[in-house]
């Protein structure tokens, strides 16, 4: 990562004024955001802000850096053409858990898998904010909403045994009122190479609140950590015993599941083009193109 | 009204009705001469017998010896097996047309041949497989020769390869009775096996010459005329790959897709091709992602290239609308099949031009292209991506499955003319920059560009302003959607007059997109040969159209419009319904065929003869 000579500074860094409503959890996972970019000194014109459709998809807008905000559930795909495309830039994807766990779920399991180079961090507010209070694929059963009003009768996704299945290389579980701990994990997730995903718990005030008291001390809940120093950060199996652990006694464990280094989408299609292009040496591309047409001939 | 809706039932919705009219077509007489001006030679087999290959061959010869090809083959859409045919039209001058009927058939198996004698002209030649064939009688006047293709061929490899070769045992007797160049279609031989082990390409050639020596009695041998086509730089190859190495002339070195018939060549070929250039193709999980991902590509400052056929084009649809919304360069490539649904997919069509042009949701004007041939496609390529970035839109090539597969010989692109070089422009925009300028062309600042004022843009599917804020204003909603309405009208104005071939005024105007190019060219040409005044009219700018169109259509009795595609409830096709909304000419007629195959010669002449009558 270069350094530039002066660090972005937060006025630097904001822009619009959220649209989000008073209290939104979102507000707090702006400003961590603020905090950890600050402190990394990444250049400011190498930060890319990609979001799909949901209220926490808004986000682009709030940041003063390159944006683009696309389609509802596509923001991981998008992301991944502009980073295996520009190695230079930092992508940074935001979204909700509908936007990725939902219309979006397919393209969270392949970004995964293919462990492309990008940070994203998941708003889970368990439920559907920006249409006004249908269920979501992370809504708990029982709950009543606009869809569901016998209360939601689906079994919710485990984001972290789905994220762990699916083969991510970096997966943390935040909370948007511990705004400490999720500075620390945006910025490991920043610093790691490959797929990094942050499920960050973040209450909707307005059709679901309290939904997350139970992993906040100050509502009387508790903000349980997963203890590194006693497991192997690099086995999918403890990571997902954990996942489950998490699923039946919630609000679970906070903190990084699964943290392993293997080659990026990016480093492994780069050894391709290096190989191409060497092969190609003395070539210019015009040339190359006129070397296909005589195979033609 | 009456004449269209004739066409209509004809060749839509009466498959048989089209078969009698193309069995009173005249044959074509041999020619007296000592050699063959033309050829025309079906093989007919099963897709596992390497008939492609044949044809492959001996469309690779006609262009390394200045003669004019075309091919047009039908494979089934199973993994291995089925029927298969093969056809094959070479030329010493222009060929335009894969052809109506065969002058020479070589049928593997009993059902081949049964099924394609009726394919082959009065008098025409028949080779089958002695082995498997049993003859029968017909008063056509057909010479049916045997040849035991199977045991022959085990015989000269040495009855190791089973059922392996006689495809170029096959070839090797075309090759003896055409008197083709046996020099140069064995070294095309050698190259194409010789990267193999010794012994298959050994085994091959014993197989070609076990073929060429077979005594055909009955008839006497028929020489090709040499090429008439004087260019010394000839390429033989099928549309797909000229459509890929367009986008590598004009510039797209970044792009995703999903495997799709028949689409899936291109992406095959720019997976290995663009790593050669600095770029990228990337294999992606459904045809959402992969279109997201070419967008991803394009926003970071590349001419990306996403693409699919007709199914796969729903599904990109509403990120084609995000991209004309956002207003990215896109290129969208979509091969045609037989639709709708799954319908036929190794079946040619041209069912997407709504699609194409509107499939999306909102008002979201995108460029449609349309190649009308092999070569065509390459210049149809590097035009769409100059439009795509001079625009900031994105274009459509709207190509189809038969200009796809099929084998064309051409003069090879001067790559002098005919490329361009991109980059990123990632200079520094001034405190002046605007993304969305409302009276201006579109220009991005990819990230990466630093901004003097410290400001960076959002790029975005939400109306916005001028300077990409989300804006709900009326007022601002009505400019913007006028903007991004008013490139297209622009790149309109800015269109040549499309020529006419043939005559400007007269009885009849064809007029045609795509891969009725050809038949078009040759019928025409049939009825001026007849006495009667016609033109031929073919659109590559399928959208926007010129408006000024409907003055060419002012000096002909009737302008009909032939496509491969459905004559609908209102009873005329896809773009003649374009046509007259563009001109108000209710002169336009369609006719239309939906069998999965392309027009016969013969049956747009017929055609326009009884529109003359009625």
């Amino acid at each position: 990562m270069t350094v530039p000579a002066e660090k972005l500074t937060k006025k630097q860094l904001k822009a619009d004024h959220p649209t989000w409503c008073p209290g939104c959890g979102d507000f707090a996972v702006l400003a961590s955001f603020f905090n950890v970019v600050q402190k990394l000194g990444i250049p400011h014109e190498k930060i890319v802000c990609v979001a799909g459709i949901g209220c926490s998809s808004r986000f682009p807008y709030f940041v003063n850096t390159h944006g683009i905000h696309f389609i509802h559930g596509r923001a991981l795909p998008l992301a991944t053409g502009i980073s295996l495309s520009r190695p230079d830039l930092h992508v940074f994807v935001f979204g909700g858990d509908g936007d990725g766990f939902s219309i979006g779920g397919n393209h969270l399991n392949h970004a995964a898998r293919k462990n492309v180079n990008l940070s994203y961090v998941v708003m889970d507010n368990q439920v559907y904010g920006l249409t006004k209070n249908q269920t979501s694929p992370t809504t708990p059963i029982g709950r009543r909403s606009k869809t569901d009003p016998r209360g939601s009768v689906d079994r919710p996704i485990n984001p972290m045994a789905q994220l762990v299945a699916s083969g991510a290389s970096f997966i943390a579980r935040t909370h948007a009122a511990q705004v400490k701990h999720m500075n620390e994990m945006f910025e490991r997730a920043i610093l790691h190479p490959g797929f990094a995903v942050v499920e960050t718990l973040s209450e909707c005030t307005m059709f679901f609140p309290g939904a997350f008291d139970s992993g906040n001390p100050r509502k009387g809940g508790a903000f349980d950590l997963v203890d590194e120093t006693k497991r192997n950060m690099e086995c999918t199996a403890e990571a997902m015993q954990l996942a489950e652990e998490t699923e039946i006694m919630p609000p679970g464990k906070f903190g990084v599941y699964l943290e392993s280094r293997r080659p990026t989408k990016n480093e492994l299609e780069n050894e391709w083009l290096k190989d191409a292009q060497a092969e190609a040496a003395n070539l210019k591309p015009r040339d190359l193109l006129r070397q296909k047409f005589a195979s033609m001939r | 009204m009456i004449s269209f809706l004739f066409f209509a039932i004809l060749f839509s919705h009466d498959n048989r009705a089209s078969f009698e009219i193309a069995s009173m077509s005249q044959p074509t007489a041999l020619p007296v001469s000592d050699s063959l001006k033309n050829a025309v030679i079906r093989l007919a087999g099963y897709s596992q017998d390497g008939i492609q290959s044949i044809g492959a061959f001996l469309a690779q010869l006609a262009g390394s010896t200045a003669q004019d090809v075309m091919t047009y083959m039908t494979i089934p859409s199973t993994i291995s097996g089925g029927p298969s045919i093969f056809q094959v039209h070479l030329g010493s001058g222009k060929v335009l047309h894969p052809g109506d009927e065969a002058d020479t058939l070589v049928a593997f198996y009993q059902d081949s041949y049964q099924n394609h004698l009726s394919s082959l002209r009065d008098g025409g030649i028949c080779f089958y497989d002695s082995d498997k064939v049993e003859e029968i009688t017909e008063e056509r006047g057909i010479i049916h020769i045997g040849v035991p293709f199977t045991s022959a061929t085990i015989e000269a490899i040495g009855g190791t390869a089973k059922d392996r070769g006689k495809n170029i045992f096959v070839l090797g007797m075309l090759c003896a009775v055409y008197k083709l160049d046996r020099e140069k279609i064995t070294h095309i031989i050698s190259k194409k096996f010789g990267g193999k082990s010794e012994d298959i390409l050994r085994n091959a050639m014993l197989a070609f010459d076990a073929g060429y020596l077979w005594p055909v009695h009955d008839i006497d041998h028929m020489p090709m005329a040499p090429g008439e086509n004087a260019e010394e730089k000839r390429l033989s190859t099928d549309g797909n790959t000229m459509l890929a190495m367009g986008l590598i002339a004009g510039g797209c070195r970044y792009g995703a897709g999903y495997p799709i018939t028949p689409w899936t060549t291109i992406m095959e070929q720019l997976r290995s091709e663009f790593p050669k250039y600095g770029g990228m193709f990337i294999q992606c999980e459904d045809e959402l992602a992969a279109v997201s991902l070419a967008i991803g590509a394009a926003y970071a400052g590349h001419l990306a290239i996403t693409g699919s056929s007709g199914p796969g084009l729903a599904l990109k649809a509403e990120a084609i609308g995000y991209a004309s919304m956002a207003e990215l360069p896109l290129i969208v490539v979509n091969i045609q099949r037989g639709g709708p649904s799954t319908g036929m997919p190794t079946s040619v069509e041209q069912s997407d031009l709504m699609q194409a042009i509107y499939g999306s949701h909102g008002d979201a004007p995108r460029v449609v292209l349309a190649p009308r041939n092999v070569e065509d496609c390459f210049y149809t390529a590097v035009e769409a991506c100059r439009i795509a970035r001079k625009y900031s839109t994105p274009v459509v090539i709207l190509s189809d499955q038969a200009i796809a597969t099929r084998i064309e010989a051409f003069p090879e692109p001067d790559l002098e003319k005919h490329w361009d070089d991109v980059d990123l422009g990632l200079d520094e925009r001034g405190v002046d920059f605007k993304p969305y300028p409302i009276d201006q062309l579109t220009r991005h600042s990819p990230p990466g560009s630093r901004s003097t004022e410290g400001k960076y843009p959002v790029v975005t599917g939400l109306e916005h302003d001028e300077w990409g804020h989300p804006s709900g204003n009326p007022e601002n909603h009505a400019a913007m959607t006028a903007k991004r309405r008013n490139k297209l009208v622009n790149l309109a104005d800015s269109l040549p007059r499309p020529e006419i071939f043939g005559d400007d005024t007269g009885d009849i105007l064809i007029v045609g997109w795509g891969s009725t190019y050809g038949p078009i060219r040759e019928a025409t040409g049939k009825l001026r040969d007849a006495g009667h005044k016609v033109g031929a009219l073919h659109i590559r700018h399928i959208h926007p159209l010129r408006v000024d169109l409907g003055e060419l259509f002012e000096n002909f009795s009737h302008v009909l419009v032939p496509e491969m595609n459905d004559s609908g409830v209102y009873g005329i096709g896809q773009l003649a319904t374009l046509l007259r909304a563009v001109t108000c000419d209710p002169k336009i007629k369609s006719i239309n065929k939906t069998m999965g195959i392309t027009f016969r010669v013969q049956e747009i002449v017929d055609a326009a003869t009884y529109a003359l009558k009625s």
